[in-house]
Parts: structure tokens; sequence; C-alpha cells
């Protein structure tokens, strides 16, 4: 017969799905790849190596905190690789090293661990770093990107300090023509190319990575607002939102960065407010703030609000009816 | 005949979430085989929800099958009967599947497997005499749950207007409800002709999941013989999708009313009865026969030769387990009833009872997932039917406040396991969902 010592007594379901966080965080990473090609092909090998040294010090990171707070290793399931390599792709290929190793100790120990590690942190790591390297650093995040496709030509090291948002907003120099806008621009090494976001995104969308709502919700928002502005004060509306949707973090942000499981609702309803929040802020500051780039502060600024946005958007128990509040309220006070 | 397959209803609700479990329906065209008449039988007081039965029969008494070992006169309960006939061995405590202990009554078989002579066919001409008699026939819901079926049917006069067939059987491996269909087609009906004119409710309606295309063209093909309930005996093919045969997902599916919370079917005009509980109901009100055997599905990765077999109620599931070939490899986990809902067991030595459907052995490598942080993906939300966010309520279990819980819909959580299956991080979250009702059982037995 059997021995019955060796079964085991655990609660239903005895079958659960395959996926799990590694495959997710793996499924992150293959999304990014083709990001990553298009910025080595503009960039040159610096923006492979920017991108090593962020995922080997988020990793390590991982590593050493999870030591450190003596918790499980958890640099298995692959999230500090997507902190690393998302963070990567919020630098300029430019950056000194050790800014980038500064960046990742922020991201993993600050806000991830700190915090409780995966699943805990109330903002996006890469994008908290991004913003304290951004306020430290401005020069070495802000004025020097690369020239796509430089380091082939005669001189490998030119810089500009105008990416396409700069351009749009100030109106001094010359835009890309829209075609280099969807493939080569100047700017953060991975938001560069936006047709490989988009392959990536897809990517992750039909492996159900992350649902289609929160980057459609935000990209909608901001195209429907640019035009509106378009309409009003600029000569072709649409060329406008097109530049508009094509610069920047925008597609990086809508697909990799406001998807974060941690940072974002769970609900349907919360993730569309979410998204929304998120576009209409990035308008905001885009035309009406002194800054060229919205995308990462209005992230982290809904990622902020998240709680209270799950909180308001519970959804509604099968068979449970809408409260009907109001009146009884009324009815029911009692002299005192 | 060749395009005479009568017209088959689709759903007329599509619940939300669920998730695609693989089916292993291996056993989906293996004939339902009668055990051979086991040594002993381990009868246990306790096979339904609701109260336990107290032994009427003591050490050294002669017993046969269909005699009535064991009663009460609670109305949420059914009687027990002797499933083999021979001797009484011992009257004692046992612990079943469940963890919980019961009263159990022993019989060593004499091999004769003589029927009970005091059997007689029961009289259910009216309302008052089929609950009587399905009371005495001592059914519960086959499916799985074990509420007994009589109490199903005391609803009030009037009230219901569907009764719906249950056969989605939508639990991987098992495949009785399926064989059910196909082998006592006529049964299935004679049961729903006898409920539906008894009970007065105009409309039946037998869902089956669309991976049962057998089972649905001999059911249609058989209704639409019968002149008399024409156009009102119908079949529906559901999607398969787990857990479509839960209760309140079965009625919104078949008929588009939601089930409030808190709620029974007969609210909303509903009566849900497993497709083997209607055929028994019409082979006991024929024979007089009450339920002393079953039929299971054995199937699982340590399972030798899988197969669909029916025994005594009571039979030791070690024993069947032999008759199905034994292991081939060292079973890690058994368990009874499908792998969704069904129960872990630690032993083989518990007998099989009126509610389990199935016993599944598996070996090492389908064993468990481990268990990380959670991630906060959403996945446990999106795949609940009853739109609970799993992960949300999981982290206020921890809390312990029992308004909030009450406010997050935990009580309307029916424990099938969607959350957990979908859930990337191994996250225990049955368990949680448990663990917050017993929070809200306990806040409410305080504060009353
Ligand atoms: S499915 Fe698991 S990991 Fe995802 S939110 Fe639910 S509990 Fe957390
Ligand atoms: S929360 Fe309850 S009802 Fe919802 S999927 Fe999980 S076990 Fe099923």
């Amino acid at each position: 017969m059997v021995d019955n010592k060796l079964l085991t007594a655990s609660a239903s379901p005895h079958v659960r799905t395959r996926d799990t966080t590694r495959i997710i965080m793996l499924d992150v990473l293959i999304a990014l790849t083709p990001s990553l090609i298009a910025s080595v092909i503009l960039f040159g090998l610096r923006s492979l190596a920017v991108t090593a040294v962020s995922i080997a010090s988020c990793v390590l990171f991982e590593y050493l905190s999870r030591k450190a707070m003596r918790r499980a290793n958890t640099i298995g399931d692959l999230s500090a690789a997507v902190t690393g390599m998302i963070l990567a792709f919020n630098l300029p290929s430019t950056i000194p090293f050790w800014m980038v190793v500064f960046g990742a100790a922020i991201a993993i120990i600050v806000v991830k661990q700190m915090f409780g590690g995966i699943g805990q942190n109330f903002v996006n790591p890469a994008l908290l770093a991004r913003i304290v390297l951004m306020v430290s650093f401005p020069k070495a995040m802000l004025a020097s990107w690369a020239t796509p496709f430089a380091w082939r030509s005669d001189t490998p090291d030119a810089v500009t300090s105008a990416t396409p948002l700069a351009i749009l907003k100030t109106g001094e120099g010359t835009l890309p023509a829209l075609l280099n806008m969807c493939f080569a621009k100047a700017g953060c090494l991975g938001e560069v190319c936006a047709a490989a976001l988009l392959l990536g995104g897809v990517y992750l969308m039909i492996r159900r990575v992350i649902s289609p709502i929160i980057p459609f919700c935000y990209i909608g928002t901001v195209g429907m607002c640019m035009l509106l502005y378009g309409f009003a004060q600029k000569e072709n509306a649409f060329l406008f939102t097109a530049y508009e949707l094509l610069s920047g973090g925008l597609m990086l942000g809508a697909f990799f960065m406001a998807t974060d499981y941690a940072t974002s609702p769970i609900s349907s309803r919360g993730k569309v407010i979410f998204a929304v929040g998120c576009g209409l802020l990035t308008c905001l500051i885009r035309l009406f703030g002194n800054m060229n780039e919205g995308v990462s502060f209005s992230i982290l600024l809904m990622n902020i609000l998240v709680p209270h946005i799950e909180r308001l958007t519970v959804p509604r128990p099968f068979g449970v009816e809408k409260e009907k509040k109001p009146r009884k309220d009324k009815k029911e006070v009692q002299p005192s | 005949m060749g395009n005479a397959i009568p017209h088959v209803r689709s759903a007329v609700g599509k619940i939300r979430g669920g998730v695609h479990v693989q089916h292993h329906k291996n056993t989906a065209d293996q004939e339902i085989v009668r055990l051979p008449a086991p040594d002993k039988v381990v009868i246990p007081m306790q096979m339904n929800i609701g109260a336990p039965c107290a032994p009427i029969v003591n050490v050294g008494d002669t017993v046969s099958i269909g005699q009535v070992i064991g009663d009460t006169t609670a109305f949420v309960s059914t009687p027990v009967h002797a499933s083999i006939s021979g001797t009484v061995t011992a009257v004692g405590d046992i612990t079943l599947a469940n963890g919980v202990s019961s009263r159990a009554v022993t019989i060593e078989s004499d091999g004769e497997m003589r029927l009970f002579e005091g059997l007689e066919p029961p009289k259910a001409d009216t309302r008052e005499e089929l609950i009587a008699a399905v009371r005495a026939s001592g059914l519960v819901g086959l499916g799985g749950a074990g509420f007994p079926s009589h109490v199903k049917l005391g609803f009030k006069p009037g009230t219901v207007d569907t009764l719906i067939v249950n056969a989605a059987e939508c639990e991987p491996y098992i495949t009785v409800d399926n064989r059910e269909c196909i082998e006592n087609s006529w049964d299935v009906l004679s049961g729903i002709q006898i409920l539906k004119e008894i009970l007065q409710i105009p409309r039946v309606v037998i869902a089956i999941e669309k991976n049962k295309p057998k089972a649905i063209t001999i059911l249609s093909s058989i209704a639409s013989q019968i002149e008399k309930t024409k156009g009102e005996i119908s079949v529906m093919q559901l999607r398969s999708v787990y857990p479509q045969g839960a209760e309140k997902v079965m009625i919104y599916s078949a008929t588009g009313r939601r089930v409030p919370a808190g709620k029974l079917p007969s609210d909303v005009g509903c009566l849900v009865m497993n497709v083997a509980s209607v055929a028994f109901i019409a082979r006991y009100i024929k024979s007089g026969k009450p339920l002393v055997s079953r039929s299971l599905t054995v199937d699982g990765s340590a399972i030798c030769t899988p197969q669909n077999v029916r025994v005594p109620i009571g039979m030791i599931i070690g024993d069947i387990i032999e008759h199905c070939g034994g292991f081939k490899v060292t079973p890690h986990k058994i368990i009874t009833g499908g792998p969704m809902m069904g129960l872990a067991v630690i032993s083989t030595d518990i007998p099989v009872m009126k509610q389990n459907n199935a016993i599944l052995a598996f070996s090492k490598e389908d064993g468990l997932k481990k268990e990380t942080d959670c991630i906060n993906c959403g996945r446990c939300a999106s795949a609940c039917p009853m739109n609970l966010q799993a992960s949300v309520i999981a982290r206020l279990a921890k809390t312990g406040d029992a308004q909030a819980l009450i406010r997050a819909g935990a009580n309307v959580c029916m424990e099938c396991g969607s959350c957990a299956f979908s859930c990337p991080a191994g996250r225990p979250l049955v368990q949680n969902m448990r663990l917050a009702k017993s929070i809200i059982r306990e806040a409410a037995k305080s504060n009353g």
C-alpha cells in the first residue's frame, strides 16, 4: 500500500497555473529587448553597457538588501532585472556609470526593498530613481543626448541638447521627420524607437502580462488632449499630435511603467481612472509646465493616488445590490 | 436521420472571470464498472451538510442492503443505509477527509449482497410525499457539496419556474456525470418528468458544458422524443470554463438571473439539481432502493488504470484504488473530489461518502507550487466569477477587520479556487478566504 506519511495535505485548488512571477518578468524582459536592440543601433554599444551596469547593480542590490534584512533571496524572480532594464531605458546613453549605480541603489534599496519588496512599493522604483537622478544631476540627465547614429559618423561624441519635445516646446531647432520619430530620435536610451516599444507592448498584451486598458487610455487621453490643443493653437493639429505621441517617454511609460503591477490599480475601472489621470497630467506638464517631459512625474503622481483609486473602485461582488445610501441616512437621524 | 439532431440551446448569461483548466477527461469514454463487493465498508454518519445521524444498529447486528442504520429527526439531514449485507462489527468514531470526526458503522460483508426485504417503491404523488420519499432515500447532492436534496425540493409552491439539471461537470478529470448522461439517459429524463410534474415546474434546462458532445446529443434527442413535454425540456450547451457548474454561475448562465448575496436559488425562481441526483430519484421512485452506491472517477497520474467505477458507499478508498490496478508511481497527493475543490486526504484508509465523485492520485511532479510574495498582478481578481478581489481580501484578513471583510464581499466567495489557480505567486488564496469567513462568523457570534 501507500506510505501515508508521504501524502501532502494542502488546501484546494490542487492544480495551479504554470505561470510564475519569474515567467511574467521574463516576458517583460523579452518585450523590452527590441527597444534595447534599437538603442544599440542608434547609440552604439554604450547603451548596452549602461543597460548591463543597471541590471547588474539592481540585481546585486536586491541580493544584498534581502541578505541584510535576512529575508529569502528573490533575485530568481527576475523582477530586479526588469527594474534594472527599465531604469536604464530612462537614462541617456551618455550618463556616467556611477550615476547608473546610484540610481539602481535608489530604485532597489530605497523604493523597493525598504517598503517590503516586490508588490509592496507604492511608486515605481525605476521611475523614482530617474527623478532623483534628474533632480540631482540635471546636466547629465537632461542636456546631453547623443545624436542618433553619431557613433558611426566622424563625430562620435556629438551631443545635442534638443530632444523633439524640447523643440516642440520652444519652437527652436528643426524637428526630425515623422518617420524618424517612429524609429530614431534623440532621447533616453529606451524611448527612442517608438516602433520597438510598441512591438514589446503588443507582445505583453498578447501574453496577457498587461491589460490593454492602461496603455490605451493613457495614450488615448494624451492624443485627445493634444488634438484639442492643436486645433486651438497649432497650424496642423494632427501633425502636432503625432509628434507629441511619439515624443519623449510616452510609449515607454504607457506600456512598461504605468502598467507596473505594484503601482497601478487592479480593477478595470481603477485602471481607466489611473491611466486617464496619467494622460491628463502628462499633457498639463508638457503644455503648460516648465518641464519638457511630463511622463515620469505624471505616473509618479498617479502612483501615489493608487491606494485611493483602489478604494474607490472596489468592484461590486456578484449578487450584491448597489447601496442606496443618501435617503436612508436622512431618515435614520435619531433625536439625541 | 442525419440532420435530426434536435435543437440545443446556448447559454443566456455569460459569467465574468473563471479559468481555463486543462480538462483531463481521460475516462470520458469509459463505461462505469461495478466493482465486486468489498469485504467491509465503513459508513460515516455525517455525509451531508447539516446534522449528523445517530447509529441505530449495534455491534453484532445483521444488516442488509438498504436497511437504515443511522437516522435523525433533524430536517436538514438524511438517513444513512447499509450498503452491503453482513454483520456490524464496529460503531465508533473516525476522522473524515475534511478533518471532521464522525460516528461510523463498520459492516463486514457476508458476501451475499442481500437486499433488505422491507424495500418497496415509495408513494410519491404529491409534493409532500415526494419530499418525504427523497429524504428517506438518503439522497444528498451527488455533485460534491452534499446538501440534502429534499431540503432543496421544499421551496414554496409556485416560486420556482425553472429546474436546472446540472451536468456541467466543470472539474477536471471527473467524468461520472457525463457517463450518467450517456448510460442512464432515460433515468435522467424520467427523473426530470417526476420533479417537473409533482413540483409543477414549467421549464427544465439540462445544462452541459460543450466538451461533452455525446451527452448533449443523446439527452437532446431523448428530450425531443417525449411528446408530452415537448418544448419544455431543453438541453443547453455551456462554455467549458471553470467553475461553470457552481450553482450561482450555472443559474446565471442558464437564465441570466443573479442570485442575490446570501439568498437561495429559489429566490430567483430556480432549482438546481445535479444530473446524477435526478437520475437517482427516478430509480428510487421505481425501485425503492435507497442511496447505497455511487459512481466515481478514479484517475490521476499515479493511478495504474484510470476508470469509472460504481462502489458501495463506505468502501475504503484504498480498496477502490487496488481495484484500479493500484498505484503505478508513489502517490504524493490523493484527493477526494476534483482537483479544484476536492479535499487532499492524508490516508487511503477513509471511506467513500455519498457526495464524493472522484478519487484522484497524483505523483510528485504534479506537486505544489512554491509560495512567493504577491506581486499585485490582479489575476486573482480577473479570475473571480463572484467579482471579488482575493488579494485585497487576503490582506484584510490579516488585519482581522470583520466589517471591512463583509464590505469586500468575503461571504460571497464560493471557494471555487479560480483565484488561487491563476495566481502566479502561488498564494494560498482559498485558505485566506476561509480565514476571512471565519473572522466574520466569529465577529457575528461575539456581537449577537
Ligand atoms: S494573483 Fe496572486 S500575485 Fe496576483 S494579485 Fe492575486 S494574490 Fe497577488
Ligand atoms: S475569491 Fe472565492 S469565488 Fe472568487 S475565485 Fe476565489 S475562491 Fe472563487
